[in-house]
């Protein structure tokens, strides 16, 4: 009875079920806290890959422009002797230049600037690769696929502002002439060109707004002014605060009317506004050809001809098309001509886009278009040589001496704590001991993968050692003991049955150092693998950099198209990483099957 | 018929030692004198004199921590594995001192097999397992005759009934009792003179157990056994000899049948009968 009494007590009451509810609550928290915390790694993950990935799919293309090109015997090869030298020496660039001239004929200096750096530089290279490999071609015309330049490619993407049809009713008329950079006029009875007129009010408000903003900024100088007049002691410096205020207000005044000017031609209705380099751009695409306007009302463009007309002709409803492109000449890296130019080799499917083999096939250049890994891949291949096989075999081998050989005393304790120890030095220190050591004392070369596979195998060299003396302690002792009884040697019982079962841990503690040193930078920025290095290397002491340098350099560069090549090296880096932690997990896996 | 207690110096000593021994014509074949071990500053073992028949199945009894295992290790210099660890004192093979300068250690223990408490087969093969021991010390010249010492071996061990079909398989893959018959295959394939066997029968089920100690018994015909075991009732059933270790001395070693029905010791009465150990 008494028992039974007890029992309850001890479960059932009151303060036995707070306790448990607590413990209970606890519980929930502690695995709410693990859940949330998971979830937030997950997150920042997921977060990281989207981003780069995102960026980088559109490095995965590359815009190519067809051109009919006529390779001119005079050009290529006046003398008619076949000469290979002749042959690759000659102009091929102004072959491309011929045929873009006559794909857009009649345009002035600045113009035809504009019209040839829709093409890369790259392009010419190509035409001559293709030219001596096909020495037969000369005297034809070919149709060629030359390389665009980054910012055509990105333009085409969608990537540099995108343009929008935005009216195709009504009947426009038109007066003017047909060719290129001649005036045109045109009328419409039905007000189609408001919605043009109206995002160009739209940016003016916008300009009103941003202007208003320094206009305040000059405000609160002035106010400043005011606080300062009232502390003021002597005259002298009174008058030279008063003058200081009246440029403010000045400034403020001149400001404030261009924000009203701008406002009220915002807020009409109707007005004529000119279009200039810090307004949306309008291009009406009619009867063959493309006008770019300069000055635009409801129901009157007048605009320069950029692609020819083919007539004055009057046209139809739904013949015609006002295109938009919000982004101002001013704010973006491609001018309204290059853009109608692209817009028209769009519409003659001359425009192709194929996977972006430069991205793979070529070194680092200057030029987003021509720029690949390939320099950086085999920098990183010559690099990872130099480091495995020095901290693979020595790192090993240190590893087995402790383990196996050494006797414990001080001494080797000391060795112990240096190598633990030498695991945390930062990257950097190993960079100025390779330059100071290697470079400086050795002479070796300068940014070569010799130097930065040594610098990185010291600094996987800790992380060898302490996975395989890890490992080797993980060798049951019975199994030497096995050897030893049977009457092998230490030798023998060492690389017989010691090192052979160790091997697994060993491998995958070497491969995650090797991943460790892949994605290394800093020591390699101190040796000099951090140059611009055009040519792929060929053997440990060619001057390379490795991949992830190259993404440092990459990520500094200004070109747009620089960020999604970018993004793409880092995806591979990563790429690259995922395959070598995944050899370690494999190479685990199937061993501890095996044994 | 007791050869305790005879302090001598030297191993020309050794084969004059025992008038009894003479008498049955037993010859020892090892002889152990005045053997200290000392792990650092801690003795485990005190002047302890052993003389081990040939053909004889020898057991060490005693409680945990007596130094019987010690002493076992020290008859194929195992303890030279433990770097703190210190012998001092004689222990002759056939009159040869294995602790002297020149004598070279692997072949000791070629001559000298050891099985283990828990059986420790090499994650491999169970014909590499056997084959191991005859390749590094080249016993032998052809393949065939390789396989010819593994079948052999495997026959002495009486294993090779159950394994002949799968001698490619991993020896790990094989129970207990049967890891253990390797193990003993695999030491006497080097062809050693004695086995000493370090409580082989303590990790195994009492027929896993049964099988060894009747492998034991006919084993004892071609080899010296010594036994560390913590059974009395083994130590009974199995052994000729017997030798009681208690706190790191040899308190009595004799006949078994002398030992388990006479012991002469107080401290080997108590063992005997349970009241310490």
């Amino acid at each position: 009875m008494h028992k039974t009494q007890h029992n309850n007590d001890l479960h059932t009451s009151q303060a036995a079920r707070k306790r448990v509810r607590k413990r209970y609550q606890a519980q929930t928290r502690l695995k709410m806290a693990g859940l949330a915390a998971i979830a937030f790694a997950a997150l920042s993950l997921v977060t990281l890959l989207y981003s780069v990935v995102s960026r980088a799919l559109p490095a995965l293309t590359e815009s190519y422009i067809t051109l009919d090109i006529n390779l001119e015997k005079n050009v290529i090869d006046p003398q008619g002797n076949n000469d290979k030298d002749t042959i690759y020496s000659a102009s091929y660039s102004k072959l491309v230049k011929t045929a873009l001239k006559q794909k857009f004929p009649g345009l002035g200096r600045t113009e035809k600037r504009q019209l040839y750096k829709l093409i890369s530089d790259a392009a010419a290279y190509e035409l001559r690769n293709h030219v001596v490999k096909n020495p037969s071609l000369i005297g034809k015309t070919i149709s060629f696929d030359l390389l665009a330049d980054d910012d055509a490619d990105l333009f085409t993407k969608g990537r540099l502002g995108k343009v929008t049809d935005i009216s195709t009713s009504g009947l426009p008329r038109l007066a003017g002439a047909t060719s290129y950079g001649e005036q045109v006029t045109i009328d419409i009875q039905s007000k189609a060109f408001n919605a043009g007129l109206d995002q160009v009010k739209q940016a003016l408000a916008k300009h009103a707004g941003v202007i208003e903003r320094q206009a305040l900024n000059q405000q609160n100088a002035i106010r400043n002014m005011q606080e300062k007049l009232a502390l003021v002691k002597t005259e002298e410096e009174r008058t030279q605060l008063l003058a200081r205020q009246k440029a403010f207000q000045d400034k403020y005044n001149h400001l404030m009317s261009q924000v009203n000017d701008l406002k009220a031609r915002s807020s009409q209705t109707g007005g004529t506004e000119k279009l200039d380099t810090t307004l949306p751009s309008l291009f009406i695409s009619l009867n063959g050809g493309v006008i770019k306007a300069t000055q635009v009302s409801p129901d009157q463009i007048k605009g320069n001809v950029v692609v020819p007309l083919t007539s004055l002709k009057d046209v139809n409803a739904n013949d015609w098309t006002l295109q938009l492109l919000t982004t101002p000449q001013d704010n973006r890296k491609i001018t309204d001509n290059q853009i109608i130019w692209l817009g028209q080799l769009a519409k003659e499917n001359r425009i192709i886009k194929t996977f972006n083999w430069h991205f793979f096939k070529s070194a680092d250049a200057s030029e987003p278009e021509e720029a690949g890994i390939l320099g950086g891949l085999l920098g990183t291949f010559w690099t990872m040589l130099v480091t495995f096989s020095l901290a693979f075999p020595i790192g090993v081998m240190g590893a087995l001496y402790l383990e196996e050989f050494a006797p414990k005393n001080i001494f080797t304790y000391l060795i112990e704590v240096s190598i633990n120890n030498l695991a945390a030095i930062p990257s950097i220190v190993f960079g100025l001991l390779g330059l100071a050591v290697f470079v400086n004392f050795f002479g070796m070369p300068y940014s070569s993968s010799l130097v930065g596979g040594i610098v990185l195998a010291l600094m996987t060299l800790p992380t060898v050692i302490i996975a395989s003396r890890a490992s080797i302690k993980a060798v049951p002792p019975s199994i030497r003991e096995a050897a030893l009884g049977i009457g092998a040697s230490k030798v023998q019982t060492v690389f017989q049955h010691v090192l052979p079962l160790a091997m697994p841990g060993i491998m995958t503690g070497s491969i995650l150092g090797m991943a460790q040193a892949l994605g290394e930078t800093a020591p390699l920025l101190m040796i000099g693998m951090v140059a611009f290095i055009v040519d792929p290397p060929t053997a440990v002491t060619d001057a390379a950099a490795s991949l992830p340098v190259l993404v440092y350099l990459w990520a500094d560069r200004a070109e747009v198209a620089f960020d999604m090549r970018t993004a793409a090296a880092i995806l591979l880096l990563l790429a690259f990483l995922i395959t070598m932690n995944g050899l370690a997990i494999m190479l685990r896996k199937k061993f501890e099957r095996r044994w | 018929m007791l050869n305790v207690s005879i302090k001598t110096q030297g191993a020309e000593m050794n084969m004059q030692t025992n008038i009894a021994d003479i008498e049955n014509k037993v010859h020892n074949k090892i002889v152990s004198r005045d053997v200290d071990v000392f792990y650092g500053d801690k003795q485990a073992l005190f002047g302890v004199d052993v003389d081990i028949p040939e053909n004889q199945i020898t057991a060490l009894i005693g409680p945990s921590g007596c130094g019987k295992s010690t002493y076992l290790r020290c008859l194929n210099r195992m303890n030279d594995v433990i770097d703190i660890c210190r012998v001092t004192g004689d222990i002759l093979l056939d009159g040869y001192d294995i602790y002297s300068k020149d004598i070279d250690v692997v072949e000791v223990r070629a001559r000298v097999g050891m099985v283990f408490q828990k059986p420790n087969p090499f994650p491999k093969s169970i014909f590499d397992n056997v084959a191991y021991g005859p390749r590094i010390h080249g016993l032998a010249s052809s393949k065939s005759e390789l396989e010819e010492i593994v079948e052999t071996s495997l026959q002495k061990a009486g294993l090779f009934k159950e394994v002949k079909d799968r001698m490619d398989e991993p020896g790990t893959g094989l129970s207990g009792g049967q890891q253990q018959r390797l193990c003993i295959a695999r030491a006497i394939a080097t062809k050693p003179e004695v086995i000493l066997m370090d409580e082989p029968t303590s990790a195994l089920d009492p027929i896993a157990t049964a099988i060894i100690e009747d492998l034991m018994d006919e084993l004892k015909n071609n080899f010296t056994i010594v036994i560390v075991t913590h059974s009395m009732q083994q130590a009974a059933r199995i052994s000729q000899q017997t030798a009681f270790f208690h706190l790191g001395y040899l308190v009595e070693h004799g006949e078994t049948n002398t030992i388990f029905t006479n012991p002469h010791d107080e401290r080997t009465k108590d063992y005997i009968t349970g009241r310490i150990g």
